[in-house]
């Protein structure tokens, strides 16, 4: 939609000399495609193209009963693959919003200090991250000879292979694309509307409900995306934290897709696995009232 | 005009009570105690930095006192958060709520104070029409203008019938023509509710034009508080005399001190008399001696009693520039003194030119006698 009226709002008025420039009048018309042209593009040939061939391959064969027999045949890891997006998701939400929040604006000079910090462990690669929670969650490590001895786990119980760590995982490495975008929201947010708040009779709990959190649902939103998102593509933190019983979408197509590549029911699920991802979106910015994301 | 010359305080709605705020080493307000009355347009004026916004903040609850109280109707709110204080604030740049249209973002008040929404709904839509914005109630505070803008800042405060409104520079992002027609449609619409407004202007024009007393501060004290003609005639110190309207402001020594009225010798040794309210000086105190430059009339010959004009001093000419309403004159005292007067243009004056000799002449209770010595010279015709 940018794109389109771009064009127009380039255009600077017409003076009355402009009869005779029509090329410099185009020039200034073409600008802004010209301008997006590498860009999209680029999008052309390594997006849209390789997707519509992926969507030919998945009616192949079996047409669109290859869709009902992924669904059939994947049932279970299609739901655990959104019950853990869904979970890590709130998590990151839970964990995200307050330190945002915080750094936002009771960050003071080290705003700076405590965004590097979320950041930080972003300079190491996200598998060895997510290798060394291996580490951290070992059956004889740290972390379960503690939960161990304060009882919450038997002794013979691990976190290892759980649902627990790969949700736990997922949420840990997706938690700075919740934090971020919910942080610039809140920073950007004007105080002075929460004088205004107080001003009116609002107890400090109104005014965080009806101004604070209102004015950074565009954050949430959008760090509820960055996290949802790949969260559902996933195929790392199950392979390497989990176990038969934590199986998601991502890795039985990452498993199949270098042994059989052309298999139509594989692009079949992949298709369906971003439908599902643009729908549960839509559903999301219905729910949280899209006026006020825009 | 029909503005009181004296408000009721005998039983104020703002009581000020020797307060004090500091922060950190710096002081912002520095023992401010005044009263406000049921009803009155107060105004706090002064530079940037005087202390008027904190006090208002105080006042508003954002702010707590050093030491001192802040009574609202006789009840000590000192320590009282802003949403249990019954008085509402125009903030500076509105601070209008972004995601509400105009009809909810005047509803919020009621809505915190849970009114139910029948009554909420009446409310709004009443004040939206003492605002005239009634066809505005759907819009975003975005899509309104600077001075809508501000009729909504204004609706969401009043719609609360507060004890006190408090206005913090409410014209200032204004544009002058947009600024004088608010301050009029401000003072019908604090007649129309008849509620108290606590007005905090650095313009000391906006400030005659609405208050009905206005506070003079600077650095963190109240210099004078007073109707506008009290201040403007008898500015209480060289600051209030220099901050309201234009003062020729001339160094002097008193020579003779009776009750209310001062002799001085000033402007190259003349024997000159004005009204001095402070009682401590003394013969030989170094004072300052103001006379307003409308209330200076110009004669080629000396003045006699029988004119009015009693205090004159010969002068020249140097500099005079048409004005439209007036003719402003720019002379020397034989001293060497600037004096400006503002001369009607009919005024039966010969054409005068730089370097003609005059006599500048006032009436008594035109000039006052003022403790301390000017700290800025007048105006020069440049600006």
């Amino acid at each position: 939609m940018t794109a389109a009226a771009a064009p127009s709002r380039f255009r600077r008025p017409r003076r009355e000399n402009d009869g005779d420039d029509s090329g410099v009048s185009a020039r200034r018309w073409f600008t802004p495609w010209l301008l997006i042209a590498p860009g999209g593009l680029w999008l052309l040939i390594f997006f849209v193209v390789p997707l519509f061939s992926l969507g030919r391959l998945s009616l192949q064969d079996g047409g669109l009963s290859n869709y009902s027999t992924v669904i059939s045949d994947n049932s279970t890891v299609i739901i655990r693959t959104f019950v853990y997006a869904t979970i890590s998701t709130l998590a990151a939400i839970i964990i995200g919003y307050p330190l945002a929040y915080v750094i936002a604006t009771k960050g003071g000079k080290y705003k700076n200090l405590f965004l590097a910090l979320v950041i930080l462990p972003f300079f190491v690669t996200y598998l060895v991250r997510t290798l060394s929670w291996k580490i951290l969650l070992f059956d004889n490590g740290p972390v379960v000879g503690i939960l161990q001895s304060i009882g919450i786990l038997n002794d013979n119980q691990g976190i290892l292979g759980s649902p627990f760590a790969v949700v736990a995982a997922l949420t840990y490495n997706f938690l700075p694309f919740m934090v971020l975008p919910i942080y610039v929201s809140l920073e950007k947010l004007d105080r002075r509307l929460l004088d205004a708040a107080a001003d009116l009779y609002s107890s400090p709990a109104r005014a965080f409900r009806k101004i604070t959190l209102r004015l950074s649902l565009p954050g949430l939103f959008a760090g509820t995306l960055l996290t949802f998102i790949p969260a559902a593509g996933d195929f790392v933190n199950s392979e390497l934290l989990g176990s038969d019983r934590t199986v998601m979408i991502g890795q039985i197509i990452e498993k199949n897709f270098g042994k059989e590549f052309f298999r139509p029911e594989l692009s079949a699920l992949s298709f369906m696995l971003m439908a599902m991802i643009l729908v549960g979106v839509i559903v999301y910015a219905r729910l949280l009232g899209t006026e006020e994301i825009a | 005009m029909t503005s009181p010359t004296a408000a009721d305080l005998s039983a104020p709605v703002i009581e000020i009570d020797h307060v004090v705020k500091r922060f950190g080493e710096f002081v912002a307000v520095d023992d401010v105690d005044f009263s406000i009355g049921q009803g009155e347009f107060f105004s706090m004026l002064g530079p940037s930095g005087c202390g008027k916004t904190t006090t208002l903040r105080m006042i508003a609850g954002f702010e707590q006192p050093t030491s001192g109280a802040v009574r609202l109707d006789g009840v000590d709110v000192s320590k009282v958060p802003p949403n249990k204080r019954d008085v509402n604030t125009v903030f500076q740049q509105y601070a209008l709520f972004p995601h509400m249209n105009v009809f909810d973002n005047v509803a919020f008040g009621p809505q915190s104070k849970k009114v139910d929404k029948t009554t909420i709904k009446k409310r709004v839509t009443e004040m939206l029409e003492v605002v005239r914005l009634t066809e505005f109630a759907s819009r975003r505070p975005a899509q309104l203008s600077g001075g809508q803008q501000q009729r909504v800042a204004l609706a969401r405060a009043l719609v609360n019938l507060p004890k006190a409104l408090l206005l913090d520079e409410p014209l200032g992002a204004l544009d002058l023509k947009l600024r004088h027609a608010m301050q009029f449609e401000l003072k019908r619409i604090q007649r129309e509710v008849g509620i108290t407004f606590v007005y905090v202007t650095h313009d000391q024009e906006e400030a005659l034009t609405m208050s009905d007393r206005i506070a003079v501060m600077s650095d963190g004290r109240v210099e004078q508080i007073g109707t506008p003609a009290e201040i403007y005639d008898n500015p209480a110190s060289v600051f209030v005399a220099g901050f309201i309207g234009q003062a020729n402001l001339w160094p002097a020594t008193v020579t003779e001190h009776t009750a209310g009225t001062a002799r001085v010798s000033a402007l190259g040794g003349a024997s000159l008399c004005g009204s001095c309210g402070d009682s401590t000086l003394t013969v030989g105190s170094e004072v300052t001696l103001m006379v307003r430059p409308e209330r200076i009339a110009i004669s080629l010959a000396q003045p006699t009693s029988q004119t009015g004009s009693d205090q004159s001093v010969s002068a020249t000419v140097s500099d005079l520039a048409f004005q439209g309403p007036i003719v402003r004159l720019a002379l020397e005292a034989a001293d060497g003194s600037p004096i400006i007067a503002n001369v009607d243009p009919d005024a039966d004056l010969p054409l005068l030119r730089p370097g003609d000799s005059v006599w500048a002449s006032w009436t008594q209770s035109a000039a006052c006698v003022l403790p301390s010595v000017p700290n800025q010279q007048p105006q020069s015709l440049e600006d």
